[in-house]
């Protein structure tokens, strides 16, 4: 057989954004350990860096009101009591330790005048609760991280790209990558292995996520036998950018509606003011003035309507767009210029709070935000659904595969609110490197590492250039992919079209196994996308499932067959598991019964 | 919707060229989304390294028509009219292929500067106190996306080659962030003027001209740091006193 280089860790870590390098972080901090960090682009590119508005602690700093229960039963809430309720208070309450921790590690986020971490609002959280640096918090938290992690003697492979992970028996015992420059194959061996390899917003056209997303460690975990959970739950999130073309899907951060910013729809309506669920009812402004002061931090007033869950503004939108009440090119209008008539200096203070979003607009889009309305559309922004892991450990059914951040699932439910996927990283981060370097050390050996896996992987992933032609190109295949999930399995979803879905992934998982590239091994991007498909199909196939069977609407699911929600499906999770023959097998799974005292909590807060 | 030409340069380590590209130019489209219609049109194998598309994560420096862009947050439509847009790699890193460099030498070059290291908490909870006006100039500094730009700019390095004794811009201002943090207590000046290799620039602020994030590396980093290694270096009495004190 062909010998690879091989390397060997105690944890190994898949992926480099928020979650991967927290993880290693702490894996690294336990003396002995050895750990080694794979990233699929270079250190400090990953998509995290893409975050804006905030990281969701419960510090109290902006508003001593708030602690870690408001952020439990609000993140609860936002996720439609479907979460993993231990996540979401283990969450809740270590959140406020990660972001102060990311200060003594040279963090520098925007101060209240008393010199405390400032707090800004957000969709769904009661109080100001992001710890932010303007509108580029994302860039503050992983350059920390990585700067951070640069010294504590973790082994990075940047560019590199796991293909398979290897098994001994029941157990984690290794994986097998490439790498980008030269092509070649990399075997790694480890005791613990955890993947936060990110989301899947690449199966969709309109995404705000970058090339990587491409659900790598949902189906890495899932091939190496892990349950996969809550696929159905897709956030897409409500503001994207819509024109130009090129443009289109680009976030547009929830905070320009924090700072005061407006949807309206092309008569002028703020339509947001339309449409409050009952549930969110008491704690929404009934009128333009109260939400205005609430952005003011008038602790007496309510939020406004704009800054309801992500799940329901986005809804609301299409529903102006469907209605012929949308902008020029198939959006709504975003404005944050008219706070100029409110506040004094209004123009210098967009560009103080919104910098990132004043010159992405005015590069991209030749508009002023200072001056004039964005126009802004829903664009698919994260997965709630995940690798299925322990709350506290962070580890899957698989012994020593540990999984975290949004490749990991639970702690959102049917909706993520906008902050908690940042803290989320920090939190479960480090409890999966925890709980890694503790599996490594209580686990000796490690498993051995089977050369057979090894070789059929290596065959099957250079298959592509051993086919000389084929009728579709890598890319042709994954836009068609793009284009049928977006039409078929979007925001607004019905049995009909699931159901066509599922017939168009069967065609598109036979041309995906006839592809052919072109070039070499040498940092061949055809080849690379040639090999991304098996995992986009994955989980497009795994959302679809999912949102075939649950017969309901909740959080992100909307279903326009089922345009309620049920009680039923309020008690229990969808579970993917793939069966000996390769195929996927659905079922579900009751929702484990919440302890008195966080039910009471709940109670409290409603 | 019109026809544009592109001259991109195919490569590798041995050998290269330029090679021509016809692709279609939408309204608002960048350079980046030019060079994607290429690979999936034309050229399957093209190799570019992106990420976000939006200049958030610094990935896809190149040199559009001879200037150092990133391809991603550069328009077609403000580039002259009608005209072959050519797209090359940096030039002060060594090519990987096509239009990808190999950029390493920058993460080995953070590592050898000391990492923060901040004094005691200023509360009882452990937590620090700052005004917002005393870290503004290092949010300027903590802006910086690693595109490494600046340094492909820098003629100490883009032509004179000289990345074992001198960082470059981006460390430069790296070295300033962590040195005008208030909290940070290390002390890196000594690096600065050693290993750094501070000297060798001669404020031509080529790197300031080409920097996506607009920092103003060359007036708020570089001079301030180079003013700081004269006090520390060329003051007489600091002088004496390092003579008889010993280093401090």
């Amino acid at each position: 057989m062909a010998q690879y280089q091989s390397h060997e860790y105690d944890v190994l870590v898949i992926g480099a954004g928020g979650a991967g390098l927290r993880a290693a972080i702490e894996a690294a901090t336990v003396p002995g350990i050895k750990v080694g960090l794979i990233c699929k682009s270079l250190l400090g590119k990953a998509h995290t860096v893409m975050a804006e508005g905030g990281i969701a602690a419960a510090l109290g700093n902006t508003d001593e009101r708030d602690n870690w229960k408001v952020h439990f039963s609000d993140t609860m809430r936002g996720g439609q009591y479907v979460n993993n309720w231990r996540m979401a208070e283990l969450h809740a309450r270590e959140a406020p330790a990660r972001v102060l921790e990311l200060e003594a590690w040279g963090a520098l986020f925007d101060r209240t005048k008393d010199g405390r971490i400032l707090q800004r609002n957000f969709g769904g959280h009661k109080y100001p609760r992001l710890a932010h640096v303007g509108d580029r918090t994302g860039l503050e938290m992983i350059r920390t991280l990585q700067d951070h992690g640069i010294h504590q003697g973790i082994t990075v492979h940047m560019e590199y790209t796991v293909v398979s992970l290897l098994k001994d028996g029941d157990r984690i015992a290794g994986c097998l990558a490439y790498e980008r420059e030269r092509g070649y194959f990399h075997t790694f061996k480890c005791k613990a292995l955890v993947v936060a390899t990110g989301g899947i917003g690449r199966a969709y056209k309109i995404t705000s996520n970058s090339w990587e997303c491409t659900g790598d460690g949902h189906t890495l975990a899932y091939d190496a036998g892990a349950e996969l959970i809550d696929m159905e739950f897709v956030q897409f999130h409500p503001t994207g950018m819509v024109w130009p073309p090129s443009v289109r899907g680009i976030l547009v951060t929830e905070g320009v509606r924090g700072e005061g910013g407006i949807l309206k729809n092309k008569e002028g309506r703020r339509f947001m003011f339309d449409d409050i669920p009952d549930n969110y009812k008491a704690q929404t402004a009934d009128n333009e003035e109260e939400g205005w002061r609430y952005t003011q931090g008038d602790k007496a007033a309510r939020r406004p309507p704009e800054l309801l869950t992500r799940d329901h503004v986005a809804r609301c939108i299409v529903r102006e767009i469907k209605a012929g009440r949308g902008s020029p090119h198939g959006g709504v209008f975003l404005d944050i210029a008219w706070i100029k008539q409110r506040i004094k200096d209004g123009e210098a203070h967009i560009k103080k709070k919104l910098p990132s979003m004043y010159h992405q607009f005015i590069k991209l889009a030749n508009v002023d935000i200072t001056k004039e309305p964005m126009e802004v559309g829903p664009t698919t922004h994260y997965v709630m659904g995940g690798v299925r892991v322990d709350g506290d450990t962070q580890m899957s059914n698989v012994p020593g595969l540990f999984a975290a951040g949004e490749c990991a699932a639970g702690i959102n439910g049917a909706n993520r609110l906008g902050g908690n996927s940042l803290s989320d990283l920090l939190v479960f981060g480090k409890r999966a490197g925890e709980h890694a370097a503790k599996f490594a050390q209580q686990n000796g050996a490690g498993g051995k590492i089977d050369e057979a896996q090894i070789e059929s992987a290596a065959k099957r992933v250079l298959e592509p250039f051993d086919r000389h032609g084929s009728a579709d190109g890598p890319y042709q295949i994954q836009h068609a992919l793009q284009e049928m999930m977006q039409e078929l399995v979007g925001i607004v979803r019905t049995e009909e079209e699931m159901s066509r879905a599922l017939v168009g992934l069967d065609d598109l998982n036979k041309k995906a196994d006839l592809v052919a590239v072109q070039g070499n091994r040498e940092y061949n991007p055809g080849w690379h996308t040639a090999l991304d498909l098996h995992n986009l199909l994955t989980v497009s196939e795994a959302v679809t499932r999912s949102a075939l069977l649950r017969k309901e609407s909740r959080g992100g699911h909307f279903r326009a067959d089922f345009e309620k929600k049920s009680d039923e499906w309020s008690k229990k999770n969808i579970i993917l598991k793939k069966s000996g023959d390769g195929s996927m097998q659905i079922s579900t799974a009751p929702i484990p019964e919440m302890p008195p005292e966080l039910k009471q909590i709940i109670e409290e807060m409603k | 919707m019109a026809m544009g030409t592109f001259k991109v340069w195919r490569g590798d380590r041995e050998k290269g060229e330029f090679r021509e590209y016809k692709t279609d130019v939408s309204e608002g489209m960048v350079v980046l989304d030019a060079v994607h219609q290429i690979q999936a049109e034309s050229a399957i194998d093209l190799a570019a390294r992106w990420n976000c598309k939006a200049g958030k994560c610094g990935s896809c420096s190149a040199e559009i028509n001879g200037m150092p862009k990133l391809m991603c947050m550069t328009q077609i439509a403000d580039l002259p009219p009608g005209e072959t847009v050519t797209i090359e790699p940096m030039k002060a890193f060594p090519l990987i292929r096509d239009l990808v460099t190999d950029v390493s030498w920058n993460y080995a070059v953070k590592k050898t500067i000391k990492k923060f290291s901040p004094r005691k908490p200023d509360a009882p909870d452990g937590t620090w106190r700052m005004q917002q006006e005393d870290i503004e100039r290092v949010q300027e500094f903590r802006k910086c996306i690693e595109c490494f730009l600046c340094q492909d700019v820098c003629h100490v390095l883009r032509d004179h080659h000289q990345h074992a004794e001198f960082m470059g811009p981006r460390f430069f201002v790296y070295t300033a962030a962590l040195d005008m943090q208030p909290l940070d207590t290390e002390e890196r000046i000594e690096h600065l003027k050693g290993e750094g290799g501070i000297g060798f620039c001669n404020i031509t602020k080529c790197c300031t001209k080409v920097c996506p994030e607009e920092i103003k590396i060359t007036d708020n980093a570089i001079i301030p740091l180079k003013e700081r290694v004269v006090d520390e270096f060329y003051d007489p009495i600091k002088k004496l006193f390092r003579v008889f004190g010993g280093r401090r």
